[in-house]
Parts: C-alpha cells; sequence; structure tokens
C-alpha cells in the first residue's frame, strides 16, 4: 500500500468517527461504562485481595522446641522451613530474646530470685509467617512431625477464614470481570455492526471499484481502536478522580476500622488498571471491527 | 489469437471482451439464467433488455464478479472469473467501470470528492488525481459543480457524477443497470450521447436497461433476455425500432443525437489521459 494511501485511510478512521458522530458515541459510551464497572470492580477486588493479604500477612505459627534442644538444630529447622513453598518468612527467637521482651513487657531487669539461669531456658522459638494460609494444616502436621518440637501454637479458625475469603475474592473478581468483558464484546460488537450498515452503501461502492479488502477494512479498524482508546481514557480518568475521594470518604467515616484498613494508593491500581483497561479497550475496538468486518464485508 | 485455458472449453480470442459459456445460475433451486452463452467483441456498445425478472441483474452480477455461475464459464477480459480467487477480484474490478439506476453517490461527499473516490480506492498517485477529475468533470459537463453535494443535483446531473466515477479509472469495459431509470427522457438522451462517445473512444459498453426509447433510438447490438435465455440477439445496425413486439414503436430522433451537442471543444488535449 502506497503511503499516501496509509495515510488516506487513517484520515478516513478519524473522519469517519465525526461524520457517525452518533454511533461513535453510542460505541465510546458503552465502552466507557463496561470499562468504569470493571475499573471500578478491579479497584474493589485489588483493595479487598490487598486487605486480606495484610492480615493473612499477620497470621503466623510458633514453634516451641523441646529441652535440650541445641540453637543450631534450631536454626537447621528454620533453614529447612524457608524452602517450603507455603512459607513466606520464619523469625528465630532465642531463648534470652525471649526473656528481654518479657523482662521489658514486666518493666525488670534481672533474673527474679533464686534463678541464676534464663528462666525461660525452653522458651526459644520460631515464628512461622505464611505466604498461602490455607495450607496452614500441611504445615503444623510437618512440623508436628519433627522431634525438636515440643509444641505448635496456631490459629486455625483465622487462617481457614481469610485463606477462603482470599479465594472467595479471587474467582469472584475473575467471574465479575470475565462477565463484563464479555457483555462489552457483544455491545461492541453491536455497535460495530450498525457502524457497517450505515456505511454499507459506501463499502459496496468501494468494493465495485475494485478497493482490496484491505483498505475497506483499515479505516473501520482505526475507527474502532480510536472509539477503544477514548473509550479507556474516560472511565480512567473519571475513576482517577474517583477513587481517591471514595478512598478519603471511607477512611474519615469509618475511622474505628482505619487500623484494619490499609488501602493501595492510586497509583498502585492504575499500575494494573492502565494496561488493562488499554488492553480491553483496545482490544475490543480492535477485534470487534476485524470480527465485525470479516462477517459483514463479503461483497 | 486464440488461446485456451487449463479447463476451459471455450476459445478465447484477443478481442473478447465478454464470453459466458452455457452459463447457468440458479437461486435456491430456482434458475435464473439457462445454459446462456454470449460474446461480447471489445469495442461493442450492446443492450441487454428484457422485463423484470428476467435474469439481467443477475448477469450483471456475474460480469462483476459479486456472484459465481453455478454452472458453465464467465470470461471478462480474458479472465475465467469462476476460478478466479477472491484475492485477485479487487485488481479484476479495476479494469471494470460501473453505473447503477440509483447513482450510488457518497452523501457526504461533493461531486469532486466522489469521482477522485474511486481514484483513491484504486491507490492512484495523488498528482494524476489531480488532474484526471477535474478532466473526468469537464468531459461529463460538471466541472462548474464540483463543490456541489449530490442532494443539490437534478437526476441527471447525479448520474453524470457516477459515470464520471466510473470512466475515472479508464476501464476497458463500462457496465450499466439501468443508468437511465430514475431519469427523465432529457437526461437519458444526454447520458447516453456520454455513452456513446466514450464507446467511440473504445470502452466496451454493455447497458442493461428495459427503456425502450433509448434502445430503438440507440442503433445498437440488442440481446434480449427472457425467463434466463437469451431470446433474441440482433446485432448493430439491425434492430429496427417496432420489428419486435417488446418494445415501442418510437421513431428514432436524429437530430437529438447529433455531435454539435457535445461540448468536445472544451476537451483540452493531455489534459485527460483517457486513450493512455
Amino acid at each position: 500500500m502506497r503511503i499516501s494511501s496509509l495515510g488516506y485511510t487513517i484520515k478516513e478512521g478519524f473522519v469517519s468517527l465525526f461524520r457517525n458522530k452518533w454511533y461513535t458515541l453510542a460505541s465510546v459510551a458503552t465502552i466507557s461504562a463496561c470499562l468504569f464497572l470493571l475499573g471500578a470492580f478491579a479497584a474493589i477486588m485489588l483493595n479487598l485481595q490487598y486487605i486480606v493479604n495484610n492480615v493473612q500477612r499477620e497470621i503466623s505459627v510458633t514453634v516451641f522446641f523441646q529441652s535440650g534442644t541445641t540453637e543450631e538444630e534450631m536454626l537447621a529447622l528454620r533453614d529447612q522451613l524457608i524452602l517450603r513453598d507455603e512459607v513466606d518468612h520464619v523469625e528465630y527467637t532465642s531463648a534470652d530474646e525471649a526473656w528481654e521482651s518479657f523482662a521489658e513487657e514486666l518493666g525488670v531487669t534481672d533474673y527474679l530470685d533464686g534463678f541464676v539461669d534464663n528462666p525461660l531456658a525452653d522458651s526459644a522459638s520460631l515464628t512461622i509467617y505464611m505466604s498461602d494460609v490455607t495450607l496452614q494444616s500441611e504445615l503444623v502436621d510437618y512440623l508436628e512431625s519433627q522431634d525438636v518440637v515440643r509444641r505448635v501454637n496456631k490459629s486455625e479458625l483465622a487462617a481457614t477464614t481469610l485463606g477462603s475469603l482470599n479465594s472467595l475474592v479471587g474467582v469472584a473478581s475473575v467471574g465479575i470481570i470475565g462477565i463484563l468483558f464479555l457483555v462489552s464484546v457483544f455491545l461492541i460488537s453491536n455497535t460495530i455492526t450498525i457502524g457497517i450498515s450505515i456505511r454499507k452503501e459506501e463499502i459496496n461502492i468501494m468494493k465495485y471499484i475494485g478497493a482490496t479488502d484491505f483498505f475497506v477494512r483499515f479505516p473501520f479498524i482505526i475507527e474502532g481502536v480510536l472509539i477503544g482508546l477514548i473509550g479507556t481514557a474516560i472511565p480512567l480518568t473519571a475513576l482517577y478522580f474517583v477513587y481517591n475521594n471514595v478512598i478519603i470518604a471511607i477512611v474519615t467515616r469509618f475511622s474505628s476500622l482505619s487500623s484494619l484498613l490499609g488501602f493501595l494508593d492510586v497509583k498502585e491500581v492504575f499500575q494494573i488498571l492502565v494496561p488493562l483497561s488499554v488492553a480491553i479497550g483496545v482490544g475490543i475496538g480492535f477485534f470487534g471491527s476485524v470480527f465485525t468486518c470479516r462477517k459483514h464485508l463479503r461483497v | 489469437m486464440r488461446k485456451k485455458g487449463l479447463k476451459d472449453t471455450v476459445l478465447l480470442e484477443e478481442d473478447d471482451a465478454i464470453v459466458l459459456d452455457n452459463v447457468t445460475h440458479v437461486y435456491t433451486n430456482a434458475p435464473v439464467l439457462k445454459n446462456v452463452s454470449l460474446r461480447i467483441k471489445k469495442g461493442e456498445f450492446v443492450f441487454i433488455v428484457g422485463v423484470s425478472g428476467s435474469g439481467k441483474s443477475t448477469l450483471i452480477k456475474l460480469l462483476l464478479r459479486e456472484i459465481v455461475a453455478t454452472k458453465g464459464s464467465v470470461y471478462v477480459l480474458g479472465e475465467n472469473l469462476s476460478t478466479m480467487k477472491h484475492r485477485r477480484v479487487p485488481a479484476f474490478r479495476r479494469r471494470l467501470g460501473v453505473v447503477f439506476q440509483d447513482f450510488r453517490l457518497l452523501k457526504d461527499m461533493n461531486v469532486y470528492e466522489n469521482v477522485a473516490f474511486a481514484q483513491r480506492v484504486t491507490q492512484v498517485p495523488r498528482a494524476k488525481m489531480d488532474k484526471s477529475v477535474p478532466a473526468i468533470l469537464k468531459y461529463v459537463g460538471l466541472a462548474g459543480k464540483y463543490k456541489a453535494k449530490p442532494r443539490h443535483l437534478s437526476g441527471g446531473e447525479q448520474q453524470r457524477v457516477a459515470l464520471a466515477r466510473a470512466l475515472v479509472n479508464q476501464p476497458e469495459i463500462l457496465l450499466c443497470d439501468e443508468p437511465t431509470g430514475n431519469l427523465d427522457p432529457a437526461n437519458s438522451q444526454e447520458i447516453m450521447r456520454l455513452l456513446n462517445v466514450f464507446n467511440r473512444r473504445g470502452t466496451t459498453v454493455v447497458v442493461v436497461t428495459h427503456n425502450k426509447e433509448i434502445v430503438d433510438q440507440m442503433h445498437k447490438r440488442v440481446i434480449t433476455v427472457h425467463k434466463g435465455v437469451i431470446e433474441s440477439d440482433i446485432k448493430f445496425g439491425e434492430y429496427e425500432a417496432g420489428k419486435y413486439e417488446d418494445y415501442d414503436t418510437q421513431e428514432y430522433e436524429e437530430e437529438e443525437y447529433e455531435e454539435e451537442t457535445y461540448e468536445e471543444e472544451e476537451y483540452e488535449a493531455g489534459e485527460y489521459d483517457y486513450e493512455d
């Protein structure tokens, strides 16, 4: 294709945006509405996941050792634990450190009368933070099977509740985003079909004159991509302003929960939302025009 | 020179513009063309006449390769349309010009843009377009109205724009599907006069019509299609008005076809390289 023709077809794509302004408006509105819903939902899900993850990170399993276990044995267990997939990180607290924090809590400096040695000599422990709390019981089984382990402290209820909440949020996100995506594709495909039927005559004439399929389709594809881009920019801009305001409103209204509710920064959300929305918006515009053209342009 | 294609059963001659070899076309079990064979030479002016539903429009669609014949072969400008690949169709159609009854102009474009559209679509360089579009508009007598939108033009003027668009790429064959169907007698005469001029310049012209007056006046080859078969094929000069029952007996008014009415002096040599 000649450069001038390429320029012409691109220009035609732009011109037809304005020529069919009602159709353009309808398509942009459809994509915008879908992407706004999708974006808002994605933002809520991302934050929910963030909150759940934060809480989850606080859940730990604590291991106490049989008396007589050496520090080397404890550290060896720690090193083994770090290698496990469900383990995020492990903190080792020596008996001395346990005493120090205990003493600090009580406000004493020396061992009490009658104690020459650390009274918490058997209190050295490993605190295991998990990356996936749903696997807590497997970890506990493993720990309990170790000879050096005396006791395992765990919080079963919190783990199962948070674990299932987390996977529920994940499944719900994928499900709802998927449905919204399908609705968008359906609506865009419809609007492009309308666009093509509006211009059926023009396409017909082009084909009779001897236009190649590419020449006929290219302006539609440009138009589709532009509609996709505009339809993406509008909800993203709106969400950007809405997001911060909503978070401020939640934090002020539910200040009692502020310690529990940590929200993602708008930039972190948009790092995911912008590429996601652009890919979906432009993708819908592009594939919507390609497939609809293919279906309707057999002349 | 005669050549024969690989699967071809008909002998093509170099001066053949259109050859139909035993063509049958069926729409949902009802044949609209039955074993039609036909040969039109380059440079001919042919009328295809017949009542509605006789198969005329199907014939035009076959020649444009909008449809492919159910049986038999259609050759246009040496190409077998029955075996032509889809991607070859655009290049083939660029060798043809088409004019329709309803003009099919783009209403958002002005006269100039409508004609230039044919060259844009076929990717003609801008410099050539800037010369050929004004030249052909002058040729059809619309140079002064190049900025007008179709809705501000009369039916005759709109058809002349459509004609300019069909001819701007200098097609070898011009197919006209009821070109005077929406026009009054005076405008019909004008379109026919222009077709005659371009035919004399070498373009093969095929006009599908049921306008008896026009056919009677032109004294060209007339092919009559009836119920999907060729009923008669009367060679150039042999056709006489009123001789055949389907047509009116209106007399040919010679003064309406005088050469002087055509403003040939407006055409400047070299401005429109139609004969190149």
